[in-house]
């Protein structure tokens, strides 16, 4: 898995390549932390590079986001497509996140 | 047709699961699963394999042999350890439809497992767990 972030006017663009499973949950965790710790409350995450998600790979999401709720944050989930999308809707997850078909979708809606 | 049976022993330790992802998927590729059933098998393998590596050996090391039995319509994963008796299948189905603040990830793994797979059971045999899960080539889904 590769992650990067960037930022733009209203929000920080957390981009998931690869894969997000057992062993690559925790890196990602520790970088919606950080970026949290840092002040980071209103992310978009991009799922078009993804190809893979496990139960471990949605604990990771789930957890980053309870805390950023905590924090008074908002993240959406932005290009969530093929399988990963399956895992989402047979986990129910898909209807607990904020979902968008673009970034630029994600972006306008926390504007 | 391939057919026969190919068997790997994997240290249960999670930084392993890229091997045991390696391994299954070439197996899943020689016997010609279409890219649907792969995916549900190798989500299926990190579900087990990753069982395994956190409740199997809560007292040290052990290892997950990971079966490939390879029939005439379906490709069969047996994933087997010499842990405690459990029987995986025993956890109860999650509440798939709590709210973001209530929603726990516990059991989740299983659920998919049985959701994506073409049958599932376990046995205890000669002092181990086997989770058996079977993938049909064919399109038909039973349930």
């Amino acid at each position: 898995m590769e992650i990067q972030t960037r930022n733009e006017a209203n929000a920080t663009v957390v981009t998931i390549t690869g894969r997000l499973d057992a062993v690559t949950a925790p890196e990602y965790e520790a970088t919606v932390q950080q970026l949290i710790a840092g002040g980071s409350i209103r992310l978009v995450i991009d799922f078009a590079g993804l190809d893979y998600i496990s139960s471990a790979g949605l604990r990771g999401l789930l957890v980053t986001a309870k805390l950023l709720k905590a924090k008074g944050g908002l993240v959406r989930f932005a290009t969530v497509e093929g399988t990963v999308k399956e895992v989402f809707d047979i986990s129910g997850f898909g209807s607990i996140f904020q979902m968008d078909a673009t970034v630029a979708a994600s972006l306008a809606a926390l504007a | 047709m391939v057919m026969g049976t190919d068997t790997k022993c994997i240290a249960a330790r999670v930084e392993n699961l890229n091997g045991a992802n390696e391994f299954v998927e070439e197996c899943a590729d020689l016997f010609g699963l279409p890219a649907k059933k792969k995916f549900g098998l190798l989500l299926a393998l990190e579900e087990a394999f990753v069982n395994i590596c956190s409740y199997a050996y809560l007292d040290g090391d052990g290892d997950v042999e990971i079966s490939c039995v390879a029939g005439e319509d379906s490709l069969v994963l047996e994933m087997a350890d010499r842990g405690k008796p459990f029987d995986v299948l025993s956890l109860p189905d999650p509440d798939t439809t709590l709210d973001i603040m209530d929603r726990q990830v516990g059991g989740l793994g299983i659920y998919f497992i049985r959701t994506l797979s073409d049958g599932v059971s376990y046995r205890r045999e000669n002092d181990r767990n086997i989770l058996r899960m079977e993938f049909r080539r064919s399109r038909e889904n039973s349930p």
